[in-house]
């Protein structure tokens, strides 16, 4: 009985063209590049570099927080209080400046906050065990609410130049590169590479897969759950340090509704909502698909609710797409 | 006998990617008769009960009912038809009770589709009481262990009080006086007239329940007959192609000094004062009925959960064990009980679920190395003889018997100092079985301490060198390999024979 298997097990699957083709990044290629044609036919200024980073601008600061939410998901947890988390650091951070903090102040308070109240989020969920949609939509009247009550109905502006260069400068003048969409890029490098080459990574996809058997593996549930609801307060608190200076300004509304085109990034990027699976690559070019069609549609003037209404439509074409050329290639009915 | 077939398959075919899991295979059912489908891990006996229940649609062949021919297309179908079957892995809901689940999907109605709760609940209990279950009909699924879930889904296949009924390792996750119960059920059942498949990986269930017998070999019908023309070593060698020593090679092995002590461990309502000493190159067996609180005792020991008294040592210093993380550090693994839920991640392939517990192994610069993760995963996969496509398939896609040597091939990755196996042949074709006995034996004379929870009496019998006995979560015997016999393992496991523990 000990000699060799008397089974022929190879090592990988026969790779097949289809699945290739099928696999939600490059469906995701194909959007993009059908974004950007269909932008550069509809406006002769969506070609500009200038334009074009410009446009980062308005998606950097969200496409921060769903590489947070993106882990968030995988292991089948949401947070819906990022929103109100930006709310809130951005109060502290008006507040210290108010009472004449510097830049070098202003930053640390803006993460601290971002992470004390994903902190916060992570105790109710991990420790005390209660589930994060619930936990999340009570302190995102939580947070924002604190904010509202301390704020009233005022603005605060009084920021220091050093400090609105964060948000409004470059970090490369050509190409125009901002520091806030160079600090995406870094961190969506860090998070494609955690994710998919550590065995941090290897955990989180079997966190989401099966959280008993994960932790019957010796993977800590619990604490890996804690931590990112941390991580995601604490990019919550980038995004903040970004808004806050680029409009140089807080005010109670900051923000408001974030949270869930964050969550539509995450999930047109193909992470499934159930959890354990998706990409970081695919969140990233779901970012850049929503960004450069907001940006386009908003060059010729399309009205913001239209473009909502739009982008409702490109997730749920797109998410349904796959299933039904999954369901014609097996000949079965499609509804 | 009158000869007349009530089910007959023909010519049945069902390929998967990279696999033919069934090539034209026929059997016939027979009214009154139990027919035991044999075959080795991944021949494609799960595969047919799956066909039969309208889960799967074979790619060719036919299926007479009695004499009409059928085509399911659903579970519904096929219950419709007189087929009920309990699946290999049960699938059930864990937030309904036990009734709802027996009778989901033929709730019993009252006027206006009203469910008639009582009725339900009613027969729910009368059912239970026929498989000798100890809970009611109104408890949540989800309180109880993977063999009192098992119960559930016997009465489930008996609620629908059908012709003809399909049992897919009904005995796996059972100890011996279940079984008994479950094998009154059957003889009722076919005193009724009802014929019964029933696939079962332990001969001596075959030989006392089954009437005729099928054997496929890698997705081939290569025999059937009566069992009384029959025996089982004719049988093995049909099943495997070459003949197979049975029994247990247990090998001669110096017993070392403790490694693990365990002394007075308790919870409020699992186990209670459990204490153990566990040395170097020892298989240390338990045995009891279900619910005697094994499981729990060692799921404390490895953190799954918290004991709230009690001391264990490891190597003479006292351990102090408070996550999974921890044990694994110390050198503990532990397979568990139940695969499906705790022992595997199911969308994960062959070779992420081995090196799930050793992670830390194949990393370089916090890099994974794909390729030292399939070089353990050949070697341990190739030793246990997991059948696949590739290294790479998913879990979900394995035959049961495969997916629990992955389970074990994880563990026995982490290279661990004490290696707990709760019923860890469960569902393993007898060849393989042999195989997973003969290395236990040569990682226990390498010197690794075993703690072997078994409720098959001739596997703990045949391998353990001492036999723990549990009743309602407290050690009520010992007995050294010498001492134990079957009658005086299972009278203690009953509570018979109240002796203290020594
Ligand atoms: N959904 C699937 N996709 C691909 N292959 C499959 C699928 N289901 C089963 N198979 C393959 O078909 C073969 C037969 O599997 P089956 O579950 O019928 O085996 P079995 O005889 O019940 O084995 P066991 O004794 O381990 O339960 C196996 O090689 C298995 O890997
Ligand atoms: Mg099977």
């Amino acid at each position: 009985m000990s000699g060799p298997s008397r089974y022929d097990v190879a090592d990988r699957a026969p790779r097949t063209l289809i699945d290739f083709m099928l696999r939600w990044e490059t469906i995701l290629i194909g959007l993009l590049i059908a974004v950007v044609i269909g932008n550069t036919i509809i406006s002769p200024y969506f070609l500009d570099i200038y334009n074009l980073s410009d446009a980062t601008f308005n998606f950097s600061e969200k496409a921060i927080i769903a590489l947070g939410m993106t882990l968030l998901i995988l292991v089948r947890d949401i947070d819906l209080s990022v929103a109100a988390i930006i709310a809130l650091a951005s109060l502290a951070m008006g507040l210290a400046a108010d009472a004449g903090a510097g830049t070098g102040l202003l930053i640390p308070i803006g993460l601290g906050v971002g992470a004390i109240c994903g902190a916060f989020n992570g105790l109710l969920v991990a420790r005390i065990g209660l589930p994060s949609i619930v936990v999340t939509i009570g302190t995102m009247s939580l947070f924002r609410g604190l904010a509202q009550v301390i704020l009233g109905d005022q603005a605060i502006t009084k920021y220091p130049a050093a400090f609105q260069t964060l948000g409004q400068g470059y970090l490369i003048k050509w190409p125009p590169i901002p520091y806030s969409f160079a600090l995406f890029l870094v961190l969506a490098a860090i998070f494609t590479f955690v994710l998919h080459k550590t065995a941090f990574g290897r955990k989180l996809f079997a966190m989401g897969n099966n959280p008993i058997a994960a932790q019957f593996s010796g993977i800590p549930v619990n604490r890996i759950r804690f931590w990112l609801f941390v991580l995601t307060g604490l990019l919550a608190g980038v995004a903040a340090i970004l808004l806050t200076a680029r409009i140089g300004s807080t005010r109670p509304n900051i923000a408001l509704g974030w949270e869930l085109e964050v969550i539509t990034a995450v999930i047109l990027g193909g992470v499934s909502i159930a959890g354990g699976a998706g990409t970081i690559p695919g969140v990233v070019l779901a970012v850049f698909i929503l960004g450069l069609a907001t940006f386009g549609l908003s060059l010729v003037n399309v009205p913001g609710i239209v473009i909502s209404v739009l982008l409702g439509l490109l997730l749920i074409v797109s998410i349904a797409m796959p299933i039904v050329v999954r369901r014609l290639l097996k000949g079965k009915p499609v509804v | 006998m009158v000869d007349e077939p009530i089910l007959r398959l023909d010519h049945v075919t069902k390929q998967f990617p990279g696999v033919r899991a069934l090539h034209d295979v026929h059997m016939a059912l027979y009214p009154g008769q139990v027919t035991a489908l044999l075959g080795e891990n991944g021949a494609g006996k799960s595969t047919i009960v799956k066909i039969l229940t309208g889960i799967y649609r074979p790619d060719a062949g036919a299926i007479h009912i009695g004499g009409k021919l059928q085509s399911f297309s659903s579970p519904r179908d096929a219950w419709r038809s007189g087929v009920s079957a309990i699946h290999q892995e049960t699938v059930m809901f864990d937030d309904l009770t036990v009734a709802e689940n027996i009778f989901m999907g033929h709730m019993p109605l009252r006027s206006g589709k009203r469910i008639d709760w009582q009725l339900m609940n009613a027969r729910a209990a009368e059912l239970l009481k026929s498989v000798d279950a100890d809970f009611g009909s109104e408890v949540l699924l989800k309180r109880l262990g993977v063999a009192q879930k098992h119960l559930v889904e016997i009465a489930r296949a008996l609620s629908h009080d059908s012709r003809i009924v399909i049992m897919d390792e009904p005995t796996s996750a059972l100890s011996a006086r279940e079984i008994s119960d479950l094998f009154l059920i059957i003889a009722q059942l076919k005193a009724e007239g009802r014929a019964i498949l029933f696939i079962s990986h332990k001969f001596d269930e075959i030989f006392r329940v089954a009437d005729r017998w099928v054997c496929l070999r890698d997705g081939e019908h290569v025999g059937e007959g009566l069992i009384k023309d029959v025996e089982p070593r004719g049988l093995v060698k049909l099943m495997v192609g070459r003949p197979i020593d049975q029994v247990f090679p247990k090998k001669k092995i110096e017993i070392g000094e403790p490694v693990l002590e365990v002394v007075g461990l308790s919870n409020p309502t699992e186990f209670a004062d459990v204490s153990f000493t566990l040395h170097k190159g020892e298989i240390l067996g338990f045995y009891g009925l279900v619910g005697a609180g094994r499981s729990e005792t060692m799921q404390a020991l490895f953190g799954v959960s918290k004991a709230t008294a009690g001391v264990v040592k490891l190597n003479g210093k006292t351990l102090a064990i408070s996550s999974t993380a921890d044990a694994i550090v110390s050198g503990i693994a532990y397979v568990p009980e139940d695969r499906q839920v705790q022992g595997t991640v199911l969308p994960f392939g062959i070779r992420e679920n081995t090196t799930l517990a050793s992670l830390h192994q194949h990393t370089d610069k916090g890099i994974l190395s794909r390729v030292s993760e399939q070089k353990i995963t050949r070697k341990l996969g190739g030793r246990l003889s997991v059948k696949a496509a590739h290294w790479e398939q998913r879990l979900n896609e394995l035959s049961g018997g495969n997916q629990q040597k992955v389970v074990i091939a994880k563990w026995l990755a982490t290279s661990p100092k004490i290696l707990i196996l709760d019923e860890p042949t469960k569902g393993i074709d007898v060849g393989s079985k042999a195989a997973v006995h003969e290395f236990m034996g040569e990682l226990a004379s390498e010197g690794l301490a075993v703690i072997l929870i078994s409720s098959e009496l001739p596997e703990i019998m045949g391998m353990a060198d001492r036999i723990m006995v549990m009743h309602e979560g407290r050690i009520v015997k010992n007995f050294t390999r010498a001492e134990a016999t079957a009658e005086a393992i299972v009278t203690a496991a009953t509570g018979g024979g109240h002796h203290a523990a020594a």
